[in-house]
């Protein structure tokens, strides 16, 4: 089937025909191009929305104390609730579930920061490393508090990208001391935060460092988690509804609060503020892909359309060849090696084009709405696999009823 | 060579049918050169076109060389084709994104034959009808007369039994026609069978035996004495 004698035959034919050929090509290129670079501005869509609605981890469940309302085991109510280390570790130690990030956290509210003759008031946060990603905090200068800070209790902070401009202008933190409640931080980052300027004002710090500096002991004012992502809106809502739900009867037992108390302990579950992005997220994802599925078929139905007119262009010719002995397998061998042939390799050039465009200009796209648009590769391979397997067949049964015509009908004058 | 007992052929139209061929018996020796005549509607080309294996009969049997011509699937067809027959049509059929000798080579490549070995072979062909030079040419670089040579060579390219051509003249002035109808004669003269339909009568009186078909049916058969097409000119 794939003999020398026969690629010379259709290498012949593709180059005596440059026209149809160029013209089969471009429309088969530019199908994989335009769908390919679909893709990719879908998948941008989706990561620039994903991170206009994200302040803060998506699925951030938060853990705080309050007072009691009904009197318990001999406590009187409106007893104050106060959380500490040992309380954190119980139900990092204690939970059936998967835990993402976590960190616990002592702040406080305002604090008198200054550097030189700039001063400011600023929400001072004692953290664990983990809480960068609770914040979905970005460095852009120096680095987060790492483990190693927490352990040696060192006097490191790193600020928001607010606070860095009220104190520094221009100068560059890094290395340099801030004073804060009379004590002297080292500026180790400086930080961005999605939630903007009232979230960039911030001054972490290492919570073991805030618990001494404060005179805190091993209180914790909350404790944050994250669970790892869910696909679907349902089953994330449920994970954390379950964890939260084993979080407040574990707390309540140790900490003699009457089960059904719902002032001393609050558990905030950001996921049900989400379902909304959850929603919208899918939404999008529908509508891309039927929008992938719709340009797919008009690529297929273009690759078709442009067998048939091929092969009824080709009638006279194939009548001749027929007459000249040529047996109706070789026929339709002949035709769909061709189209085969010609699909592939300007399919491939399409593919290769949509993703070097992605690629060298995809990280440069920082609209609102569309960020670092890229293509799973796996997917535009199989979508080309797809087009051409597509091509073959569409080119098969117009080659099939060539290679039926009769010759005497091919070659009747008309 | 070819023996013909009693042919029948009819076409649907609709929901009539046309009765085309009407009992055709008809025999040609090796080496003869026969004209078919008739008007349109003669039946001639349908006959032709059946001799061909182009076209299929509902009755009556065909023996080419031997061999019975009877009911072929289309991969038998093409194989015997190859190997029997020759067509000259009236407007060439050529393919014409290829050049002169890659048209002449193309029965070969249907043989299977190697692709230095075809070039040979049509090189020769195309010599024998005078077209060497113009071997790289395609058909809309070559006048009329030239592609008809070239639709010769092709057509003894696969060195086939028999000949088959169709109104050969029809598309040449008459010139032209006497100088293709003068290399028929020589390839006759060479001892191959030659078929032709035609409708113009000093065409016909150039080869050895006019039929004459009229509704389906033979009314005349006869040899006649060979005129010779150089001699016209």
């Amino acid at each position: 089937m794939f003999s020398l004698e026969r690629w010379q035959e259709v290498f012949e034919t593709i180059s005596k025909n440059k026209l149809r050929t160029f013209l089969t090509g471009v429309s088969v290129a530019s199908g994989i191009f335009i769908l390919v670079v679909l893709l990719g501005v879908s998948e941008g869509f989706q990561n620039g929305v994903e991170k206009q609605f994200q302040n803060d981890a998506e699925n951030i469940i938060n853990i705080y104390p309050g007072s009691t309302s009904i009197a318990f085991k001999g406590f009187n109510k409106d007893r104050r609730i106060q959380l500490t280390n040992e309380d954190y570790a119980l139900v990092n130690k204690e939970t059936d579930q998967e835990i993402e990030f976590t960190s616990p956290l002592y702040q406080i509210f305002a604090g008198l920061v200054s550097y030189g003759n700039e001063s400011g008031s600023y929400r001072v946060e004692g953290i664990l490393p983990d809480y960068q990603f609770l914040e979905k905090a970005d460095i852009i200068e120096g680095r987060f508090i790492n483990i190693n800070d927490v352990k040696a209790k060192e006097k490191y902070a790193v600020i928001g990208n607010r606070a860095k401009k009220d104190l520094f202008k221009d100068e560059s933190p890094i290395g340099k001391y801030i004073e804060v409640s009379g004590l002297n931080f080292k500026i180790i980052g400086v930080f961005t935060d999605p939630g903007g300027d009232r979230e960039e004002t911030r001054v972490y710090v290492p919570i073991s460092t805030a618990q001494i500096v404060f005179g805190a002991g091993t209180d914790i004012r909350s404790m944050g988690y994250t669970l790892p992502k869910e696909e679907n809106y349902d089953l994330a809502l449920k994970q954390s509804n379950a964890f939260a739900a084993q979080v407040e009867q574990m707390l309540k037992s140790k900490l003699q609060i009457d089960p059904k108390d719902e002032s001393a302990l609050f558990i905030s579950n950001n996921i049900e503020n989400t379902k909304e992005i959850y929603l919208l997220i899918n939404a999008m994802k529908i509508f891309f892909w039927g929008v992938g599925i719709a340009t797919l078929l008009a690529g297929i139905i273009g690759v078709s359309n442009i067998m048939l007119i091929i092969v009824k262009e080709r009638t006279k010719e194939i009548g001749i060849r027929k007459a000249l002995g040529a047996e109706p397998l070789s026929i339709v061998g002949m035709i769909l090696h061709e189209s085969i042939f010609v699909t592939s390799v300007s399919g491939l050039f399409g593919l290769i084009f949509g993703l070097a465009l992605l690629e060298i200009v995809g990280p440069y796209i920082e609209l609102d709405f569309i960020r670092n648009p890229s293509v799973n590769f796996s997917i535009a391979v199989s979508t080309l696999i797809l087009l051409i397997a597509a091509g073959a067949i569409a080119g098969f049964f117009p080659a099939w009823r060539g290679a039926r015509i009769k010759p005497i009908d091919a070659l009747r004058d008309e | 060579m070819i023996e013909i007992k009693d042919l029948h052929k009819s076409y649907k139209m609709g929901k009539n049918s046309l009765h085309v061929l009407k009992g055709i018996n008809f025999n040609v020796e090796e080496g003869e050169l026969v004209a078919i005549m008739g008007s349109s509607g003669s039946g001639k080309s349908t006959l032709l076109n059946i001799l061909g294996m182009l076209d299929e009969a509902d009755q009556g049997s065909y023996t080419l060389d031997g061999v019975p011509i009877k009911n072929l699937n289309e991969k038998l067809a093409a194989q015997y084709r190859n190997k029997f027959l020759g067509f000259i049509f009236q407007s060439f059929n050529l393919i014409n994104y290829k050049s002169a000798i890659d048209n002449v080579a193309l029965p070969l490549f249907y043989q299977g034959m190697k692709r230095a070995e075809r070039m040979e072979k049509s090189m020769a062909y195309l010599e024998k009808v005078g077209l060497a030079d113009w071997a790289t040419h395609k058909p809309n670089e070559l006048s009329g007369g030239q592609k008809q040579r070239v639709a010769i060579a092709r057509a003894l390219a696969s060195n086939p039994k028999v000949l088959l051509a169709d109104e050969l003249t029809g598309a040449l002035d008459s010139k032209t026609s006497y100088e293709i109808m003068d290399l028929i004669q020589k390839i006759n003269d060479e001892g191959r069978t030659v078929l032709i339909v035609t409708h113009e009568k000093d065409i016909a009186q150039m080869t050895k035996r006019i039929v004459n078909l009229k509704d389906g049916v033979i009314i005349d058969d006869r040899k006649i004495t060979q005129v010779r097409a150089m001699q016209d000119v």
